[in-house]
């Protein structure tokens, strides 16, 4: 039996099951993916949020403005790029303007530190390709860019390190509770546990309703976007919003943080949690209203589009806690956008929750909250690649010709903690397929790599998990 | 009778008239070449085409190793050729020219290896 | 720092023609350097036939053409390093590159070719919405699967873009037993070649739709169909137009762009048109003795006129590093007009002692026009031409008489007309 079951692998799971890795305790991380960071986390802005989104008082606009803070140090233990560029919220019109001070009262009540209210004058200068029509904006130094999955993914790795369970492709189909334990009914067949920590994204409320709390409602918001060349990737120096209405804060243009230029999201909502497909209509919208804050942005120079689900509930409030109808359900539900920014914020809220209901808890003496430093070859000097290769001659051989990633990395990221199991998951973890040519190259040299250290076919190997096989069965 | 087609003796792709009775051609035109000329009276009377594929090799480099007919084959037998060469298995070593196939199907032709394995 | 006389990025057609020319005109070193496992670039896996009927005569499959540059290769001293990617050329001819065997290269060399090749275009670009599903691959990364690794990437199978590659797919598939349902073609006209239509779909009975488009894939895993739009002049979907295909594979055959990379990197001036380096009659980029030649420089449909190509490019850096192009140079333009979209080379040096051919290609298809080529105001040439094509490469010789007759402020230009 586990102490602590957590189902839902995105950051929220992640993050927390690296916290908790620091105590005695049984853990297990499930996902019904075959990989982490499949849901909300996989495909949303990777913005560090400063904080005066939320409403005051509001837990949300707690855990952000404390996350935030966090954000750095724990990017910086785990070795994950962060980079704080700032963000800009732009007026277009009187009444905009007005309503950046709206903001910016919400930010100084939240805690927010060092905001400013920007001239026209100022933010051009800060933003030249900035449509000139803009008034004004709200100028939030504190805010950063991260990389949701890769921050996943390296606290997943942290997690296991320290001890926690990784179980993929571990979807909870049922849930009994007795007076011990709580036991969930899997693909992967029983699992206990003490308690179980509910972190599973949009599918939250179906996994506390099987739980017996029917509290909870979540709804699936579809936000789409565009990824375009880095190329561009220097078209804005600053996360750029529009001022935010009540689907969303509108359509942001940035940097992320490998230099590409991120234009999105829109804001729907729909009906099957599980639809991850973009829409003309969506994607047309993208454009229309990324040209209004940056008229010069071109979505020629996109080389991927891609739709992301955030978990959206009712009272766009984080529902953190011990479930009133089920004592070893322990929910981490409704954590949309500021959720990212909020992630250690969130994961040290719910430390607190599992030290008081297992009393006295001692941290490990061997427990490490670190991630080791992937090799990235691309990054490096030639003295430094040659030293590499002369010490594991597969970093001399590139696989990915677009993003400079070796056979040696795509090796480590099979190999890791919690290892790529599948294409897409090698692509998170090393970039390779990534860049202009999206995997036309090395995509085949991907599935046989994997193939390879998997010792299995390649038609074994899939994209996402799944059905999604690449191969079908061999021509002779 | 009259038959307007495009050539596939060459990239250029000439648009070909034939006028013809039956199996009998009466006149080719629009042709630039010979080869336009019996290209059209073939495709009028016994119409045939190379083809190409893989044969399974054992021990290869690659798991398997491309062949071509080493002349044209009746356009009809092309996929009882295919299933001919779909039950070929060779071993490695291979090299260009190598026959896999003697006088495929009854069509007089061969199938040949088009690339060299030397293997593992 | 190794030393060589020649570096020749690339070892498929392009680079082995530059090298094995190189070497016929004196130059002593030369390596070749080449990311596969083997020499002989994307002929490898074109297993189809129908190469080399200019260049040899006879109709040869991909392997056969690159067989035959490789045993010439190998007939000479040029070293070979295969699994060897390059990661830049400076402005100084310094090739770094790496492989698992010498770990970092550098190589300091007295010319360079560039013969990289080029890619397919990918999805991305093209911004088709719906799902991401596994089965959507370019026709190049099929064509690999099928021919080199032996499995099928695909059973019911659309192809998006009637571009060569895609129409020798279809036939690749359907021999191997997929059904392949459509080739939809987003252009009033095929950029592929006539022959190709005919033998790869017209033979099997797979239609070719031009003006329709793919506007959405289906299948949350696995792809599980796509709908597929007529669009209206301005290649937009036309409404009402839509139809839904079941298939498990969408092959997307939609462009070739140069490899370049390495080129920008190096700060060598690009065409907008070709997407490839801007060069002279010897194929020598803006950079003195660094060279480009074959798909990199401009994507060609015919793998004999990359040899071709490749040729001129290899006695270009021949004459670079022997010191025999000291005469006097004058550059001047070429100039695409009217319905000619690009010429290669860019520049012509007129004080040039040979007849130089200009490779070019038309932006539509037309039918009984003339080519004409012209320069200050006089007529050159004007042949009349039946059909041209945008997927059909065309050429025309200046003689080096003419070019001797003009002057530094002249011009060449070509154009289509009536």
């Amino acid at each position: 039996m586990y102490d602590i079951a957590i189902v839902g692998a995105g950051v929220t799971g992640a993050m927390t099951a690296r916290e908790l890795s620091q105590y005695d305790l049984k853990i297990a991380l499930l996902d019904k993916c075959n990989d982490v960071a499949m849901g909300a986390t996989k495909a949303n802005s990777g913005i560090v949020h400063a904080g005066f989104d939320a409403a005051e008082g509001s837990l949300m606009a707690k855990l952000n403005v404390e996350g935030c803070a966090m954000m750095a140090e724990t990017c910086k233990k785990l070795n994950v790029p962060y980079k704080n560029n700032g963000s800009l919220v732009v007026a277009f019109s009187e009444e905009e303007t007005e309503h950046l001070q709206k903001l910016y009262d919400r930010g100084v009540k939240n805690g927010v530190p060092d905001m400013k209210i920007l001239s026209k004058e100022e933010l051009l200068a800060m933003e030249p390709n900035l449509n000139p029509d803009a008034c004004g904006a709200l100028y939030a130094p504190t805010a950063g860019i991260v990389c949701p999955y890769e921050l996943t993914i390296a606290a997943t790795e942290c997690a296991v390190t320290n001890g926690v369970e990784f179980i993929r492709n571990c979807e909870v189909k049922a849930v009994e509770t007795d007076d011990e334990k709580i036991t969930l009914d899997t693909t992967q067949g029983k699992i206990e546990a003490k308690y179980v920590i509910n972190a599973a994204g949009v599918f939250a409320d179906d996994l506390a309703r099987m739980a017996g709390d029917d509290t909870i409602h979540i709804t699936a918001r579809r936000g789409e976007y565009f990824l375009l060349d880095k190329s561009v990737g220097n078209t804005v120096n600053h996360t750029i919003f529009q001022c935010p209405s009540k689907m969303g804060k509108g359509i942001l243009v940035a940097q992320t943080v490998d230099g590409n230029l991120l234009m999105g999201p829109t804001a729907e909502d729909i009906e099957d949690k599980s639809d991850v497909s973009t829409s003309n209509a969506g994607l047309n919208n993208v454009k229309k209203f990324a040209a209004k804050s940056v008229p010069t942005i071109n979505a020629r120079n996109a080389i991927t589009s891609f739709t992301g689900l955030r978990a959206h509930a009712d009272a766009h409030e984080f529902i953190i806690g011990v479930s009133e109808k089920n004592p070893r359900l322990i929910n981490a539900a409704g954590i949309e956008s500021p959720g990212l920014s909020s992630s250690p914020a969130i994961a040290k809220y719910i430390d607190n929750i599992v030290k008081s209901l297992f009393g006295d808890l001692t941290v490990k003496a061997d427990y490490d909250d670190t991630r080791e430093a992937p090799v990235r070859f691309r990054h490096m000097t030639d003295e430094e690649r040659e030293e590499l290769i002369k010490k594991n001659s597969a970093y001399g051989r590139i696989i990915c010709r677009c993003e400079t990633i070796t056979e040696g990395e795509i090796l480590d990221a099979i190999h890791a903690p919690a290892g790529a199991r599948d294409v897409d998951g090698v692509k998170r973890r090393t970039r390779a397929g990534m860049g202009r040519c999206q995997g036309g190259f090395c995509g085949s040299k991907v599935v046989e790599i994997l193939a390879r250290e998997l010792g299995c076919e390649l038609n074994d190997i899939t994209k996402f998990g799944g059905n999604s096989n690449i191969l079908f069965d061999r021509t002779k | 009778m009259k038959k307007v087609m495009n050539c596939i003796a060459c990239p250029l792709g000439c648009l070909i008239t034939v006028e013809y009775d039956g199996s009998e051609v009466l006149s080719v035109t629009g042709n630039t070449c010979k080869r336009g000329d019996a290209y059209a009276r073939t495709e009028i009377t016994n119409p045939v085409r190379s083809i190409h594929s893989t044969v399974k090799v054992n021990g290869g480099e690659h798991p398997v190793v491309p062949c071509k007919t080493s002349g044209p084959i009746p356009k009809g037998a092309i996929f009882d050729v295919m299933k001919e060469i779909n039950k070929v298995t060779v071993d490695a070593p291979v090299s260009i020219g190598q026959v896999f196939i003697k006088d495929v199907c009854g069509t007089g032709v061969d199938i040949v290896a088009t690339n060299n394995d030397c293997g593992k | 720092m190794l030393q060589y006389d020649l570096v020749v990025v690339g070892g498929g057609p392009a680079g082995m023609a530059a090298a094995l020319k190189a070497k016929e005109c004196g130059v002593s070193k030369i390596v070749i350097l080449e990311r596969a496992e083997t020499l002989g670039g994307i002929l490898e896996q074109c297993i189809h036939t129908g190469f080399g009927l200019h260049y040899f005569g006879e109709e040869l499959s991909g392997p056969e053409y690159a067989a035959r540059f490789i045993e010439l290769v190998k007939q000479t001293d040029i070293d070979v390093k295969v699994n060897t990617m390059v990661l830049s050329v400076s402005d100084d001819k310094v090739v770094t590159a790496v492989n698992t065997a010498d770990g970092l290269l550098k190589i300091q060399a007295k010319a360079v070719v560039l013969a990289m090749g080029c890619r397919e275009r990918p999805r991305g670009a093209l911004q088709i919405a719906g799902t991401r599903a596994s089965g959507i691959m370019t026709a190049g990364t099929a064509q690999k699967y099928v021919n080199i690794d032996g499995y099928m990437p695909g059973k019911k199978v659309v192809i998006l873009g009637s571009g060569d590659i895609g129409l020798i797919m279809a036939r690749r598939m359907t021999l191997e037993g997929a059904e392949v349902k459509v080739v939809c073609e987003l252009m009033p006209f095929s950029g592929g070649l006539t022959r190709n239509i005919v033998q790869c779909l017209d033979d099997f009975g797979i239609p070719l739709r031009l003006s329709t488009t793919v506007i959405e894939t289906h299948g949350k895993e696995r792809l599980e169909g796509v709908t597929i739009a007529q669009v209206d002049d301005h290649l937009q979907p036309i409404p009402g137009t839509e139809e839904y295909i079941e298939c498990d594979t969408l092959m997307l055959s939609v462009g070739l762009i140069p490899e370049n990379e390495l080129t920008k990197q190096a700060g060598i001036g690009l065409d907008r048109i070709t997407n490839g380096a801007v060069v002279n009659e010897m194929r020598e980029t803006d950079h003195k003795g660094i060279f480009a030649c074959g798909n990199v420089l401009q994507v060609h449909d015919l793998v004999d006129y990359v040899t071709l190509e490749s040729q001129i490019a290899g006695e270009g850096a021949a004459r670079y590093i022997l010191g025999q192009d000291s005469d006097e140079k004058v550059y001047i333009n070429t100039k695409p007009e009217n319905g000619v979209r690009y010429i290669v080379p860019q520049k012509v040096n007129i004080k040039s002692k040979e007849d130089v051919k200009l490779y070019f290609r038309v932006g539509a298809i037309y039918k009984n026009k003339k080519l004409t080529v012209e320069a200050d105001g006089n007529v050159i040439s004007s042949k009349k031409k039946v059909k041209l094509a945008p997927g059909e490469m065309e050429n025309v010789v200046i003689p080096a008489d003419v070019l001797a007759s003009l002057n530094e402020n002249s011009t060449i230009t070509v154009r289509v007309e009536d």
